[in-house]
C-alpha cells in the first residue's frame, strides 16, 4: 500500500499548500478571500454529491465488465450491429485512453473492422456514461445532450473516413498491415 | 456571498441528476453485493483508490474555481471567451484541449464554472471536446499500439470534427 500512503502524503500536501496560500490571501484580501471560501466550497460540495457515486460507478463497470468480454463482442460483429456495439461498449468501459489503445490493437490484428475500432476509440475517449453525469450537473442537460448527439455523428463520420481512406490505399497498391509499423518501432 | 453574476446551480433539474445517478450506483452495488462479495469488495478498493488519486488535483481545482470567479472580472473572461467568437479564441481553447491531461471528471466542473463566469458555450465545448478526442501526450502510445497512419488521421480529423461540434453547440445553445 506505498502507493496509496504516497497519494495521501500529496493530499497532505496540497492540504498544508491550499491553506498556506488563502491565509495569506485573506491578509491581502479579506473579504474577497471569504467569498473565495465560499465559492470553493460550493462547487466542492455539488462535486462531493455525484463524485463518488461516478467513482463508484466506473469500477463496478470495470470489475464486472472485464476487457475480455469487450474484445469477444467487438472482434465479431459488423455492420450497423457492429457500429452500435461499438458504441454501447464505448460508452462503458472507464479507463483512460492507454487501456483502449491494446485493446483496439489487438482486435485489428484479428481482422476486426477498422471503422467499428475508431468509433469504439473515439466514444471511450469522450463520452463516457458516469462522466455526462457529471456534466448535466456543472453544464446543464441541454449542453450535455446536444453535446452527446454531435460527438456521436462526428465519431461515426470519423470512423467511416479513415476506414475509406485507408481501404482506398490499400486497394491502390500501397499494402497495409495493422500494426505493421508498430512491430517496426 | 456569491460572485456578481454567478448562477447560483442546484435547481431542481440538476438536483434530480444528482439523485438519478447515486439511486443507480446503490441499486447496482446492492446487486453486485447479492451476486458476489469479492467482486464488490474489489469495486470499493477500485473506487477509493480512484478517489484518493484525483483528491489533490480536486482540491486544487476547487481552489482555481473560487480565485478565479472572485478575483478574474466577469468582463475579462466575457472578454476573451464570451461574446463574439474570434478565430485566436478557437486556436487556443481547441490547443489548450489537445495539449492538456485533465481528468473529463475535474475539467466539466472547471468548465461549468467558466460558462458561470461568462464564457460562451462554443470554446467550452471546443476545449472539452479536443480535451477528450485529442490526446497530444498519448500520441506515441496511440503510435505504437496503432500505426502512424490511423494515429494522425484520428486526432487530425477529432480535432477538425472538434470546430464543428462548438460551432453547432454554439447554434443550438
Amino acid at each position: 500500500m506505498k502507493k496509496g500512503e504516497a497519494k495521501l502524503s500529496k493530499t497532505v500536501k496540497v492540504v498544508v499548500m491550499g491553506s498556506a496560500f488563502l491565509i495569506i490571501l485573506y491578509q491581502l484580501f479579506p473579504a474577497k478571500t471569504v467569498e473565495v471560501i465560499n465559492i470553493s466550497g460550493d462547487y466542492g460540495l455539488e462535486m462531493l454529491a455525484i463524485l463518488p457515486a461516478v467513482l463508484f460507478l466506473m469500477a463496478l463497470v470495470d470489475v464486472w465488465v472485464p476487457p475480455e468480454y469487450i474484445k469477444k463482442y467487438l472482434g465479431k460483429n459488423t455492420g450497423i450491429k457492429g457500429i452500435i456495439l461499438a458504441v454501447i461498449l464505448g460508452t462503458l468501459p472507464t479507463g483512460p485512453m492507454y487501456v483502449a489503445f491494446p485493446i483496439a490493437a489487438e482486435l485489428l490484428k484479428k481482422g476486426a473492422g477498422l471503422k467499428n475500432i475508431i468509433i469504439f476509440l473515439g466514444v471511450w475517449a469522450s463520452l463516457k456514461i458516469p462522466q455526462i453525469g457529471i456534466e448535466i450537473q456543472f453544464l446543464g442537460l441541454k449542453f450535455a445532450f446536444l453535446r452527446f448527439i454531435f460527438t456521436l455523428v462526428s465519431v461515426v463520420f470519423i470512423g467511416i473516413i479513415i476506414d475509406y481512406l485507408l481501404k482506398n490505399k490499400a486497394r491502390g497498391g500501397e499494402k497495409y498491415v495493422w500494426g505493421e509499423e508498430s512491430q517496426q518501432g | 456571498m456569491i460572485a456578481p453574476g454567478r448562477v447560483i446551480k442546484g435547481e431542481k433539474g440538476l438536483e434530480m441528476t444528482v439523485l438519478i445517478v447515486n439511486a443507480i450506483t446503490l441499486l447496482l452495488l446492492i446487486f453486485s453485493f447479492r451476486k458476489d462479495k469479492g467482486r464488490t469488495k474489489k469495486v470499493f478498493k477500485m473506487a477509493i483508490k480512484k478517489g484518493l488519486m484525483l483528491l489533490p488535483l480536486l482540491l486544487i481545482i476547487i481552489i482555481i474555481i473560487g480565485v478565479m470567479l472572485v478575483f478574474i472580472p466577469r468582463e475579462f473572461i466575457q472578454r476573451y471567451l464570451g461574446g463574439e467568437i474570434t478565430l485566436f479564441q478557437m486556436v487556443f481553447v481547441l490547443i489548450a484541449g489537445a495539449i492538456a491531461m485533465i481528468p473529463g471528471i475535474i475539467a466539466l466542473p472547471l468548465a461549468g464554472s467558466l460558462v458561470d463566469s461568462g464564457a460562451s458555450y462554443v470554446p467550452v465545448a471546443a476545449f472539452i471536446t479536443t480535451l477528450t478526442m485529442v490526446g497530444f501526450v498519448t500520441i506515441p502510445v496511440e503510435i505504437q499500439q496503432l500505426g502512424k497512419k490511423i494515429t494522425v488521421l484520428r486526432n487530425l480529423l477529432a480535432f477538425v470534427f472538434a470546430v464543428i461540434i462548438s460551432l453547432l453547440m454554439g447554434v443550438f445553445m
